[in-house]
């Protein structure tokens, strides 16, 4: 229990000028060692389960290194990448990612915005009950949400929405979703989106929190329609919001696996780099090459990441509260 | 609020209903599917032409197919997800208290770390993790999975209640010792109250987070000694080697689910609050 007097000016940070540094009390000093007292247990465990893995899966890349032959292990430096880049199979998973990926965060964004401006407009009575309704998939683990969708659709598990959709003209009752690629894609997206929604709606209900009523009212009184106070006042002023939730949707999309796992494991092309790399490394138990796609995997991330916030200069202190 | 207009009401209630049907229907899709009896499980609709509990039998009675499978593994992921929530959220609370509070160097790297971690692909840590554990030890141990799920509950944990943190009047804790409470009497009166809420609602949370895993799950276990839910449920098999897993899987999936429905009727305003605040200013 600190009883020290920390005015609330303290929680906005500025750089402290160069000079009072040398001057440093010995109280602000004592508040320095408490505070990486405080905090450095937690910055260090989120290092130490993040950071030193990953650089080992680098190390471990630069070998020829299967626990199927533990004794051929050997040195040979990029040749895991070499492999791997030079090989069809993943350039197919990069290509399924990046559209799961695409398709699944711009419905997300749609429905997600949707939702945001229920839970924001209902009436009061209302709220609770979407609020609730909203926050089931977001509490559902992601692998009995895909075993829900599988079971509805799978024919060879009791599937039904066949059945549903007999009555379109050319529909083939028989239809086997999980036997080849669009289809398969098309159960694990609906999957994907109806889990993650969620989330990406209370990012966007946060940023509409922030859209100053006054203005809204103000364009209102100016006689703006409906959908002109949209696009010119409510959308300008919740780009942060929307940038920062595009990113984080689009980094946990990129990485998405439970779905596949559980639905096709990856077969008929579905076969996202989390999987890849699950199967390479777990599943054949080929360490060197496994970890090669790790490290690949990683630095997509990096680079989407890199992209947002350089090309799109999204700031995350912005959206985030830093 | 003046009365709405007919035409507004019946709109509003058409997109509630729907909202409901989206949220809903896959959990009672598959409630249903967990209620069919193996021969009706082909009756190509939704609801079940005969209605039976034998598969919640299965997985929860005594002598059921899957029961030593469900209810082991159920046993890990609570203990599991249970113990790495509460290291969490202690290791969280006394980091976003000094993040809120205290004056120091480095508080944004440490949110920024944070962030990153929390957008880490797990299967790029998982190969090395799976190296390292089966050399010492820790493969297919509840500790095994504590340790990393903490790369899943600990960033989350911390930037919601850095959030929360920065929102309390500090100064009440000092104007409760000018009135002549002791220090300890002033935190645990003015501050405690103020924070528990936060606290536990990071718990909520973080508690979400960890039950859902499945990558370190299916990973880094083997057997039944650790391994969760999640990574159970693909494990499992019929009563017979002509029978499906599918109704076990479904009544399981149940089973794990009606807690987190209860805990979301329960807190939903608490849930919202603190995912929206710890993602944006608040």
């Amino acid at each position: 229990v600190t009883t020290d007097t920390v005015a609330p000016t303290r929680r906005s940070e500025r750089p402290a000028p160069k000079p009072a540094r040398r001057r440093l009390s010995d109280r602000a000093r004592a508040e320095r060692r408490l505070g990486w007292m405080l905090a450095g247990p937690a910055f260090g465990i989120m290092l130490l389960v993040t950071l030193y893995p990953i650089v080992q899966a680098l190390f471990d890349s630069l070998f020829r290194l299967r626990l199927t032959a533990p004794d051929e292990r050997a040195f040979i430096w990029f040749e895991n990448y070499r492999v791997i880049l030079s090989d069809p199979a993943f350039w197919q998973s990069m290509w399924i990612t990046v559209l799961i990926t695409v398709i699944t965060v711009l419905i997300e964004l749609v429905v997600g915005f949707g939702l945001a401006l229920v839970m924001h407009r209902a009436i009061k009575r209302f709220r609770g009950l979407v609020r609730t309704a909203i926050l089931v998939p977001y509490g559902i683990i992601t692998v009995v949400s895909a075993f829900a969708w599988f079971y509805a659709f799978d024919i060879n598990s009791g599937g039904y929405i066949n059945n549903w959709l007999a009555w379109i003209p050319g529909f083939d009752t028989d239809l086997n979703w999980f036997a080849q690629q669009g289809t398969s894609l098309f159960v694990i997206i609906l999957s994907e989106v109806w889990k993650t929604t969620p989330f990406i709606s209370l990012l966007l209900l946060s940023g509409l929190a922030q859209v100053p009523g006054d203005l809204e009212e103000a364009a209102k009184v100016d006689g703006a329609t409906g959908w002109e106070v949209m696009r010119r006042v409510i959308l300008p002023n919740m780009k942060a919001a929307i940038m920062v939730a595009v990113l984080f949707r689009t980094l946990e999309a990129f990485r998405i696996f439970d779905n596949i796992f559980i639905m096709t494991g990856g077969a008929n092309d579905t076969e996202a780099l989390s999987l890849l790399a699950y199967n390479t490394s777990i599943g054949r138990l080929e360490i060197g090459l496994g970890s090669a796609i790790s490290v690949l995997l990683f630095l997509s991330v990096l680079i989407i990441a890199g992209i947002f916030i350089k090309g799109f200069k999204v700031d995350l202190s912005a959206g985030r509260n830093s | 609020m003046r009365a709405m207009s007919w035409p507004l009401r019946i709109g509003w209630i058409v997109i509630i209903a729907a909202v409901l049907v989206w949220s809903l229907f896959p959990v009672f899709s598959i409630l249903m599917t967990s209620l069919k009896t193996q021969d009706g499980l082909f009756s190509g609709t939704l609801l079940p032409p005969e209605w039976t509990f034998d598969n919640y039998a299965q997985i929860l009675a005594p002598g059921g197919a899957a029961q030593e499978l469900f209810l082991t593994s159920l046993r890990n992921s609570i203990g599991i997800t249970l113990i790495s929530t509460f290291i969490a959220v202690v290791l969280a609370t006394l980091c976003a208290y000094a993040i809120a509070r205290l004056d120091f160097p480095g508080k944004r790297i440490i949110l920024t770390t944070a962030l990153a971690v929390s957008v880490f692909p797990i299967v790029s840590i998982v190969t090395p993790l799976f190296n390292l554990w089966r050399t010492i030890g820790l493969y297919d141990t509840w500790l095994g999975l504590i340790i990393p799920y903490l790369s899943l509950t600990l960033p989350i944990a911390i930037w919601t209640l850095a959030a929360f943190f920065r929102q309390i009047p500090w100064e009440l804790e000092q104007a409760a010792q000018v009135d002549g409470a002791t220090p300890f009497e002033a935190f645990r009166k003015t501050v405690v109250p103020l924070a528990a809420p936060g606290v536990f609602t990071t718990a909520i949370i973080a508690f979400f987070i960890a039950w859902n895993d499945f990558v370190y799950g299916i990973s880094l276990t083997s057997t039944d000694a650790a391994r969760p839910v999640p990574a159970a449920l693909s494990f499992f098999t019929g009563a017979s080697q002509f029978e499906q897993p599918t109704g076990a899987i479904s009544a399981a999936a149940i089973v794990v689910t009606i807690p987190i429905v209860i805990v979301v009727v329960i807190f939903q305003r608490r849930i919202v609050s603190g995912l929206t605040q710890g993602a944006v200013k608040g």
